[in-house]
């Protein structure tokens, strides 16, 4: 589990802005540390974003996302107080979700 | 002479630890990556990735818009938007040529989600930025050049 993510759901006019700051190393497994070693490579693979049941967004990353992911996007519908859940994957399996109500 | 010879050692423990980061990539994915486009991501090129993501090659569109910085100080964190008015767009990728992996993210957007998604990516150099876009079913294309001052890859 990694720490919470900071999501902000709006509506406006109908249509729903999502913003989701995901905290994350996201390690690209091309760096090395100051021994030498690479770092493995650590990043989130998969993210989804649902409105109640329904998946409003769903992306896969690669490691060149920038660390601490963020992501903004806006589909339309979505009323004040409805859940917006999203949840993420990383490489080593990890898993984080979090929801907050549309404002 | 034996300073180069640890050069040697290194480089080629280096090699045989990715080989092996790669093969235990491969092997854990049956739970962790079942779905993510391992071999979208793994390419390296722009056309191989373009190939792996079933694009082909993609038309030019002045309907799909890259935003970014035309300067990013800090490869690290350089932020990027697609947009895109075309009809029924179910996937944006977002690609940088000279990246070591040239796709950053795929984006799958049900019906009812803008073609406008925003984020942020690492760049390690000054690259050309490609948009993908499939709308009604075909591929588009847009780009845009960032001029990176710090590379966000490697050390």
């Amino acid at each position: 589990m990694g720490n919470p993510m900071k999501i902000r759901a709006a509506n406006k006019d109908g249509v729903t802005e999502v913003k989701v700051l995901v905290s994350h190393e996201m390690e690209t497994g091309q760096r090395k540390d100051s021994a030498g070693a690479v770092v493995p490579a650590w990043f989130i693979t998969e993210l989804t974003a649902k409105h109640g049941d329904k998946t409003v967004l769903s992306c896969e990353f690669g490691p060149s996302v920038s660390k601490n992911p963020y992501l903004a996007f806006k589909f339309k519908g979505g009323a004040k107080g409805d859940k917006i859940t999203v949840s993420w994957k990383d490489n080593k399996g990890d898993t984080r979700s979090d929801e907050v109500a549309i404002a | 002479m034996n300073n180069q010879r640890r050069t040697v050692l290194k480089s080629g423990s280096g090699a045989a630890l990715l080989g092996m980061l790669a093969a235990a990539g491969i092997i854990t994915p049956g739970m962790a990556l079942a779905d993510w486009n391992k071999s979208a991501f793994d390419a390296k090129s722009m056309a191989d990735t373009l190939k792996a993501l079933g694009a082909g090659s993609p038309a030019d569109s002045k309907d799909v818009q890259v935003t970014g910085p035309d300067i990013a100080e800090n490869g690290a964190v350089v932020p990027v938007g697609v947009s895109a008015s075309l009809p029924n767009i179910s996937m944006v990728a977002i690609l940088i040529e000279k990246n070591p992996n040239a796709l950053a993210a795929t984006f799958v957007l049900p019906e009812g989600t803008e073609a406008n998604v925003q984020t942020r990516v690492k760049m390690g150099q000054t690259s050309n930025i490609y948009a993908l876009v499939k709308s009604d079913g075909k591929f588009f294309m847009a780009t845009k050049e960032i001029k990176v001052t710090l590379g966000g890859c490697g050390g």
